[in-house]
């Protein structure tokens, strides 16, 4: 499975909208840092509306491609985490402090826009 | 005690059927949306930990219902190499997979009761409960 990647002006859009196993997770970290470098894209969103379950190891995933974008010059910002899957991350100790997030892909957008004008 | 079922975990796969079985059950029973979201968390952890460490294994899980209580019972069940330091798995951040270390601690604090039983050479099983309230 293959998670679509779009392109909007110097942006990525991506929304997760399945059940996220690990190896979709990993070939999604894969892709996405393929499409940073192909696009040149400087901003990218990625949102988590639709997704009820993040455990440990889709956490590290997620951290883990905000920090590697950002090696390669990308901002990324998480948006639309469920109240449940803030409860549960918590609950796991999984507090992602340095992941930049946003209640929706609007306030996303403006996000990384605020912090690439900077 | 309603019914009892399992799902074979052998394939990485497994660890997500394993969770959409024990959200669909949680949901039956009667849990609300976040702690179906802990229910399927903590069974991802479990169905990970069995397919990391031991190959094989299996989750079962089963209603419970009896006078006052009402409550999922989950068990995890590996012929694994057992863990060698219990204490040490069950301290955040430790990891021997270069993961988070935030699964059995996490576990236990996802669920109301976690009950642990390791040899080494043989397995391991893991028992965790959760009440509806």
């Amino acid at each position: 499975m293959r998670i679509p990647i779009l392109k909007l002006h110097n942006y990525l859009l991506i929304s997760i909208q399945i059940d996220l196993d690990d190896q979709t997770a990993i070939q999604f970290q894969e892709d996405l840092l393929n499409k940073i470098h192909s696009s040149g894209a400087t901003g990218v969103v990625i949102d988590l509306t639709s997704v009820d379950i993040i455990d440990s190891f889709i956490a590290k995933v997620l951290g883990d491609v905000v920090t590697m974008s950002d090696l390669m010059g990308a901002k990324v910002v998480l948006t639309g985490i469920q109240p449940a899957v803030a409860m549960t991350l918590i609950d796991l100790g999984i507090h992602m402090q340095d992941v930049p997030t946003a209640l929706d892909l609007e306030q996303g957008l403006i996000k990384l826009r605020q912090e690439l004008e900077e | 005690m309603d019914f009892q079922s399992c799902v074979n975990i052998k394939k990485e796969w497994d660890i997500v059927g394993a969770r959409q079985l024990g959200r669909d059950i949680a949901k039956k029973i009667g849990f609300g949306t976040v702690d179906q979201a802990r229910i399927a968390t903590a069974i991802s952890e479990l169905a990970r930990n069995i397919y990391l460490y031991a190959g094989s294994g299996k989750v079962c899980f089963e209603a419970i219902d009896d006078m006052n209580h009402k409550g999922l019972s989950i068990i995890a069940v590996d012929e694994g190499p057992g863990i060698e330091e219990l204490s040490q798995v069950m301290e955040d951040g430790f990891s021997t997979s270069g993961g988070l270390g935030a699964g059995l601690p996490g576990v236990k604090r996802l669920m109301d009761e976690f009950d642990i039983v390791s040899e080494q050479g043989r397995g391991t099983e893991i028992k965790v409960v959760k009440w509806l309230r």
